[in-house]
Order: C-alpha cells, then sequence, then structure tokens
C-alpha cells in the first residue's frame, strides 16, 4: 500500500553530483529554489527546464525515479494549478456557471505547476545523491555558525538523521498494521471524511505507540554506544570542498544571475 | 468448505521498475477442519501467500475462492467470506489500541455489525478461550499486561470474530516455552473444540510437527512439498535442506542414531513417540 | 585468580524497583557472578527471570539498588567511569530495527567511534575491519531497511565491534529471528569469542544456542538458581523442564530412559553421546541386532551437517 514512496531515499553513486560536498549541494538547491520563482518568460521557464533536466542527466539516475518523485505530489501540483487556473481574473476563455477560466489563470496555474514540478525534481535530486548522513552532516555545519545564537545545530542533525532512518520502517509497520485492522473488518477507504478520520484511531494508536517503544530502546542504544551529545564527536567521512563544489554552486549562481537579469528586463 | 486457490500469481509494483513477482501459479484446497502448516524460509513467498487466504491481497491472476465465493469482489458476499478467514500477524500485540481489553476485542465483532449484546457475548466467549477471566480483565488496559497476555488479548481479537478458517504467522516468535506452550493449547483448542481450520505459518519445526496434520513447502513462490508432516520429515529431507528449511531436532535425532547403526524407527514426532521407538527398537522390523 | 582475569564480578547485588501500585519489587535479588576474560556465559530464563535486568547493569545501563558490580576493574557506581565501561562492554539488544541509528549500514557502524572522539581514517579502518569481521562488507552501502534480521544483528555486532571491546553483552539477539539468522548470529559470536579473545554474555531462551557456551547461568525470579557448564546444567532435565526451559532432545531422551530404568548415563548432552550411551546400556543388544540393514542404505545427513541444524557444538 505504501511502498512506492521515494522521496527521501538516496540511490549510491559515483556522478558529479554524488560527489559534491553536501554543504555546497545544500547552497546550490537553495539559491536555484529561489531562482525557480524569479522565472516569468516561457525563455526562463525553458532555461530552469534545461538546467534541471542537465542536472538531472548528470546525476546519472534512472529518470523513473524522477517520476516517482512528482507521483505522491501530484495533488498538490493540480491543486495549486486548478486553484491559480480558477481565481485568477483576466480575459475568459471558457465560463460555465460560476466557473471562469481566463487566459492569465491559465497560465499562471501552468507557471505554477512548472515551478512545483522544477522545485520538487532538483530538491529530490539533493536526497537522491546524497546519503541521509551526509545531508544531515552538511546542514549541521551549515547552522554551526548560528550556534551561538542557540540554534542546536547537532541535536537537529541528529534528530534528521534517526527520522530518515526509520521512515522505511514505520512506513511498513503503517502498512503491517493497517492489513492487522482491515483484517478485522477496519475500513480506512470509504466514509465521510470525519467517519474516516475516527477510523483511523485503530491504526495511529499502535502506531504511536511503536513509535515510543521504538525511540525508548533507541535511545537506551544509542547511549550504550557511547553517544552523549555532539560533544568531542568525530566523523568518518568528514567533509571536504573540492572542484566539483566550486563548479557546481558556480553553476547555480551563473544561471541564477542570467535569470535575475532576465525578470530585470521582463524578458 | 473449504479455501480454494486456483494458479494464483502475485506480482509486487506492477508496471513499475520494482516488478517482482513472489507467487508463481499456486494451486491449493484447504480442507474444512485442517490443521495445515506452511513453512519455508524468509522470502519465499508466505506471508504473501497467507495474505491472499483473507483478501489482503488479491492474486494478479487466478482466483481464491472461500466457501465457493470469489473473494476478490467486492459483493457483500465477498466481504463476508473474507471475514470468515481470521487472521494473526507476527506481534499481533501491536495492533491493540482501545482503552481496555473488552473493547479491544470487540473492535472485529462490532465492524461486522453485530448488536450491542452480541458484541458482549462474542467478547466473553473469546476471552474465555484464551483464558483471560472476564470479571478480571475485562476492564483493564491491554497495554499493562504481560507480552504473553497481549498477544492472548489479541488472538481473542481474532477469534471473537468467529471465523471459519483462521490463519496465524509465527504465533509463538518471541515467547519463552512457558507462553509458547500456553498458545499453542489454545491454538490446538481452537481446532479441537470450535472446529476452527488452522492454518500455522512457522519456522518452528517441532511445533508444526507436533500440530500439523498436513505440511506445504513453500520455496521461491512455488509449492515445492505437499504432504504428512512425518511422511516430508522422514523421506524428503534433502528437498527440505535445498529449500533452507530445517527437519524438526527429535528426527534429526532419530536419524544419527539409525545411521550409527541403532534400529530405531524414525516415525517420530515428539520426545515421548522417541523414547517408545528405541523401546520398541529392533522389534519393529521383525 | 588473578582479579585482571576478571571481566565482570557481580556482588550481592539487586536491582528493586517500584510498580504501579508502589510496590517494590525485586527484579534481582541478591545475585553474585564472576565472569572471567574470554569466557563464553550464557544466561538463560523465562521472561521477567530478570536476566535482561542483569544484563544492562553490565553496561551500566541500570544501577544496582543493592550490592555492588565491577566492570573492567571500575566500579559502576563511579559515575567517572561510566563511559569506559561502555567503551569496553559493548551491548547488542533484541530488537535490530531499534538499535540502528543510521540510515546507512557503513555509517552505522561507525557511529559508536566516531562518539569516542576517534581520528577519521581510524574510524575507517576500524569500519572496515569490524564489517569484515562479521561478514557484511558487501553490505556496507546499504540501507539497514532492506537487510534481514540476521544480517541486522550482525550490523548491529560490528556496530559495538568498531569500538573494540573486551566484552559483548547480547540480550536475546536471536529472538527475533528466523533459524538461519539465528545461526548467522551464534556463529559470529563464537568466532569473536575464539579469534578475537572476546568475553561473551549471551542471553538467551533457545537452549540449542546455551549448550554451545562454556558455562550456563539459570535465573527465575531475578535469582540466580544454576550456574555451571552445560553438561552439569542440561542432565537436570526434570529441573529446567519444572523453570519452562527447553532441553537438548538428547538429554531429554536419555532422562526418559533412564527413569525407566535403563542407564544411559546421566550427562548427556547431543546425538553423539547419545548414541554411545545406547550402545553401551541394556538396551544395546535389542537395537544392534542384525536388522539394522536397512537402517545404512538411508541417506542421512552427516555429523556436521547434525551439528549444523541443531546449533551444537561437540563436546
Amino acid at each position: 500500500m505504501l511502498n512506492n514512496i521515494t522521496i527521501g531515499q538516496y540511490f549510491p553513486g559515483n556522478s558529479f553530483l554524488h560527489r559534491m560536498d553536501p554543504r555546497a549541494k545544500i547552497i546550490a538547491t537553495t539559491i536555484f529554489v529561489v531562482a525557480i520563482f524569479l522565472a516569468n518568460s516561457p525563455l526562463a521557464y525553458g532555461l530552469v527546464g534545461a538546467f534541471t533536466i542537465f542536472a538531472m542527466l548528470l546525476s546519472r539516475l534512472p529518470l523513473r525515479l524522477m517520476w516517482s518523485a512528482i507521483k505522491p505530489l501530484w495533488i498538490i501540483i493540480v491543486f495549486t494549478m486548478g486553484i491559480h487556473i480558477f481565481t485568477t481574473p483576466g480575459n475568459s476563455l471558457f465560463q460555465w456557471g460560476v466557473i471562469n477560466i481566463t487566459d492569465q489563470g491559465l497560465a499562471m496555474g501552468l507557471q505554477m505547476a512548472a515551478r512545483l514540478i522544477f522545485l520538487i525534481l532538483f530538491s529530490s535530486l539533493l536526497t537522491y545523491t546524497t546519503s541521509p548522513i551526509r545531508l544531515t552532516d552538511g546542514i549541521e555545519h551549515l547552522l554551526n555558525p548560528f550556534r551561538c545564537i542557540g540554534v542546536p545545530a547537532h541535536e537537529l542533525a541528529m534528530m534528521m538523521t534517526i527520522a530518515l532512518r526509520f521512515i522505511p520502517t514505520l512506513l511498513d509497520e503503517t502498512d503491517r498494521i493497517m492489513k492487522a485492522q482491515s483484517a478485522r473488518g477496519a475500513d480506512f477507504v470509504t466514509g465521510s471524511i470525519i467517519q474516516r478520520a475516527k477510523n483511523m484511531v485503530p491504526l495511529l494508536v499502535p502506531l504511536f505507540i511503536s513509535a515510543f517503544r521504538r525511540a525508548d530502546e533507541l535511545a537506551i542504544a544509542m547511549e550504550a554506544r557511547c553517544y552523549r551529545g555532539g560533544v568531542n564527536r568525530t566523523r568518518m567521512k568528514e567533509l571536504q570542498v573540492t572542484y566539483v563544489d566550486y563548479i557546481g554552486v558556480g553553476a547555480v549562481i551563473l544561471i541564477t544571475i542570467v535569470l535575475i537579469v532576465l525578470w530585470w528586463l521582463d524578458l | 468448505m473449504a479455501i480454494v486457490l486456483d494458479n494464483i500469481t502475485y506480482t509486487y509494483g506492477v508496471g513499475t521498475p520494482f516488478e517482482k513477482t513472489a507467487l508463481h501459479g499456486v494451486s491449493l484446497t484447504i480442507e474444512n477442519g485442517e490443521f495445515l502448516g506452511i513453512i519455508g524460509h524468509t522470502g519465499s513467498g508466505k506471508s504473501t501467500f497467507v495474505q491472499h487466504l483473507n483478501g489482503l491481497l488479491h492474486p494478479t491472476t487466478g482466483t481464491v475462492t472461500v466457501n465457493g465465493v470469489d473473494i476478490s469482489a467486492s459483493t457483500e458476499e465477498a466481504k463476508k467470506m473474507r471475514h470468515k478467514v481470521g487472521m494473526v500477524f507476527q506481534y499481533p500485540e501491536h495492533q491493540l489500541f482501545e482503552e481496555t481489553i473488552a473493547e479491544d476485542i470487540a473492535f472485529g465483532p462490532k465492524n461486522l455489525g453485530l448488536s450491542a449484546d452480541e458484541v458482549d457475548e462474542r467478547v466473553r466467549e473469546a476471552m474465555k478461550f484464551v483464558g483471560l477471566d472476564y470479571d478480571t480483565y475485562a476492564e483493564r488496559s491491554p497495554f499493562h499486561l504481560s507480552g504473553g497476555q497481549m498477544r492472548r488479548v489479541a488472538i481473542a481479537g481474532v477469534v471473537a470474530m468467529n471465523p471459519d478458517f483462521l490463519v496465524l504467522d509465527e504465533p509463538s516468535a518471541g515467547l519463552d516455552p512457558f507462553g509458547r506452550e500456553e498458545i499453542f493449547e489454545e491454538i490446538i483448542r481452537l481446532h479441537k473444540e470450535k472446529g476452527i481450520t488452522v492454518i500455522l505459518v512457522s519456522h518452528n519445526m517441532e511445533d508444526i510437527s507436533r500440530m500439523a496434520s498436513r505440511l506445504v513447502v513453500l520455496d521461491k513462490g512455488r509449492i515445492v512439498l505437499d504432504g504428512e508432516p512425518m511422511d516430508i520429515f522422514n523421506n524428503h529431507r534433502d528437498e527440505l535442506q535445498a529449500v533452507g528449511v530445517d527437519v524438526p531436532p527429535v528426527s534429526v535425532t532419530m536419524e544419527y542414531l539409525r545411521e550409527q547403526g541403532l534400529d530405531v524407527s524414525n516415525r517420530v514426532l515428539s520426545v515421548d513417540d522417541a523414547v517408545q521407538a528405541i523401546l520398541e527398537g529392533g522389534s519393529h522390523v521383525k | 585468580m588473578n582479579e585482571k582475569d576478571i571481566m565482570i564480578d557481580v556482588n550481592h547485588m539487586s536491582h528493586i524497583y517500584s510498580d504501579e501500585n508502589g510496590n517494590d519489587v525485586h527484579a534481582l535479588n541478591d545475585v553474585s557472578l564472576s565472569i572471567k576474560r574470554g569466557e563464553f556465559v550464557c544466561i538463560i530464563g523465562t521472561n521477567g527471570s530478570g536476566k535482561s535486568t542483569l544484563a544492562k547493569h553490565f553496561n551500566v545501563l541500570l544501577q544496582p539498588s543493592e550490592g555492588y558490580i565491577n566492570v573492567c576493574g571500575y566500579d559502576t557506581r563511579d559515575e567517572e567511569h561510566i563511559w569506559d565501561i561502555r567503551q569496553h562492554v559493548g551491548m547488542v539488544f533484541q530488537n535490530p530495527d531499534n538499535q540502528i541509528v543510521a540510515a546507512v549500514v557503513e555509517e552505522d557502524v561507525a557511529f559508536g567511534p566516531e562518539n569516542l572522539g576517534i581520528p577519521s581514517a581510524e574510524i575507517r579502518k576500524r569500519v572496515d575491519a569490524a564489517l569484515e569481521a562479521v561478514n557484511m562488507t558487501e553490505y556496507r552501502e546499504h540501507g539497514p531497511h532492506l537487510l534481514s534480521g540476521g544480517q541486522k544483528q550482525r550490523i548491529a555486532i560490528a556496530g559495538v565491534l568498531a569500538m573494540k571491546p573486551d566484552c559483548i553483552v547480547l540480550d536475546e539477539p536471536t529472538a527475533m529471528l528466523d533459524p538461519k539468522g539465528r545461526r548467522e548470529v551464534l556463529e559470529t559470536v563464537h568466532k569473536l569469542n575464539k579469534e578475537e579473545g572476546i568475553t561473551i554474555v549471551y542471553i538467551t531462551h533457545f537452549m540449542e544456542e546455551a549448550v554451545t557456551a562454556d558455562r550456563v547461568v539459570v535465573m527465575k525470579n531475578g535469582v540466580k538458581l544454576h550456574d555451571g557448564t552445560p553438561r552439569e546444567i542440561f542432565s537436570h532435565v526434570d529441573t529446567l523442564k519444572g523453570l519452562g526451559l527447553d532441553v537438548p532432545v538428547a538429554s531429554e531422551i536419555a532422562f526418559k530412559l533412564n527413569e525407566k530404568g535403563y542407564e544411559i548415563g546421566k550427562s548427556i548432552i547431543n546425538n553423539e553421546e547419545l548414541a554411545v550411551g545406547l550402545k553401551h546400556s541394556k538396551l544395546a543388544d535389542q537395537l544392534l541386532d542384525n536388522h539394522n540393514v536397512g537402517a545404512k542404505t538411508i541417506s542421512s545427513p552427516t555429523n556436521e551437517d547434525v551439528n549444523a541444524v541443531r546449533g551444537e557444538g561437540t563436546h
């Protein structure tokens, strides 16, 4: 039931993107995601699209993975598109009762959908090509300067590591409990929204109990392995900035500058 | 009354790159009143197989009928038949969720649409069957019980649906010998007294050999052996070893004694049988 | 005995906690036990016998209420040495899923040494060696959720090994595994005991695992009931059965025949000994007559296979 969610999963490899430092990848992704929202012309979209596809090819990952990144989020994409299509004023293209589709609305809807798709694809590339531990390492390093103002960089990173580690386990568990309760006649699919929310209780209670039990046991296991917070901790794989990182971040900055120019010139 | 699996194939993730066939053309008839043991190593397709028995999974090709009704249909009748097959998963205590034991056991019967009185009666009966005193335990929280007791509550929750068939997946996993004994006594009683057809999935060959009247061995999504446990353990050892399944320890012992030139029968399923076989040794061929 | 030879020394230790109703419960009651360096000790007992509570004291996850316990020469009540003890005494728990921290195998194995502040290059070496020792090198970049239970437990053992411990305490490591996984774990642990000289404390309720130990400790209701070699322990078939514990099939058969007066021998714990016992008993004439021709033609597993199936070592 739930085994086709791939968001947040890492696929090992040795491509250009795999070799980039996680910090560089996080910075590059952040800059690019902001840059996507600067695009407002076909040329700019073309550029963003081309760069995204280029990055996808650079990752040397099968393209089907890109599709599986978008698939679970298609409702959100369609919903966003719909809202823009139906609510933006402009020249009417089609009218039926209160429903009024305008040229402006259609353009906005398609633009928003394209932005979301590029955003999902690009950030999926980050998680696909970066092992969760390196990702959280990167976040930890990037947040470290903010520790003096009270940002618990190490703790946040550890929480993310554990969350990523347990997502597949808890998905399996959810599947198992759903099946066990279905076998006792539970119904998770029909009924009104309120009824369905109520029907989730037999799933959620065991799931929470299990998650707490796991957390408890994990805490003991971590303590037994001498974990005592981030102080004096070393890492097996120290982060290192190399030429690939300069090229990667440089390319994203270049694209962003071009996009800013296009936006400014309103092309 | 029977569960009939006719040439079922099951493929995970059809149409995706992760496509994987877990069952290949499996046919099996489970007759009413049988005590069927299912063995196979992890990944042999066992759990996919049992999930077909009550429609948690529907075959990609082939049909599963319970008492003649195709349970993949979306009719009321098919739904009713699916509920005739109870399913106790591994570590069933992990599915408990209600505040009291009685309420948790009542979950299944309530979903069947029974009246409050009927539900109450089912709960009392199920608790009695798994050896939990109603007056003592009904209003207690299931989460304060011992592991073995929690498991009995979970089994009671399935028994309360009055199934004709009961599938149990490793019901003794993680229990100590005492707990294991209690659970199996209960299962034997369900089989003998309530006449429930039991389908037991287990790694524990001792338990299977002691209880099952018929044994099915799965490997790579196919049925490789199907027959009487004694016959399979004694005459198909090579096949069992090839598919990574152990022979019960007592069979191993008797086989070893025979190999050492001691004339004893290997038709034993328990230690008591073995003692008997040794005492009668040398005479059974005469 | 030299003090340095003692790994764990438990002295009249009790562990008392309050249950929900505020009553005192003795999870451990006046337990004394001493484990030597290099020993392979099995602790057996039913659920609630206190065996896990005892194990948690070895790694200072619990503190004694009464008495004391010395681990590697440190008193566990001495806060200063808690981390020294945890570094020397590693722990493997029952649920393979709930002790793996990282989403990649080798990163998880590195978790312990990273906590100890060891330099990167040294961690890399230790991780590689640890994965090699548990025969999991080829899985080092896998996600733990894709591994079998036995493989996950071997990763957990590697995670402990990478900390270079003197002793590994395993708290029912095989309770949730299938027979294949159980064998993998037991074989790995034996190898570490023999080849690396690591002291092993192995908690289990599978008797076929306990017979392979140097020494077996039987717990019940928080009390240490018996302590001896597997042979001494498993010859008390009726006592163990009474405790709700299993005994090897060979022991049980021998016990029952002895009871009937056939004098098979008192301390039989495996099939080889049962066969020898029978050949020297009153039953020998009857069993060894000329009718065993048929038996020879039956294809049967070799001794090694039998041992592998039973998970027993020859004694």
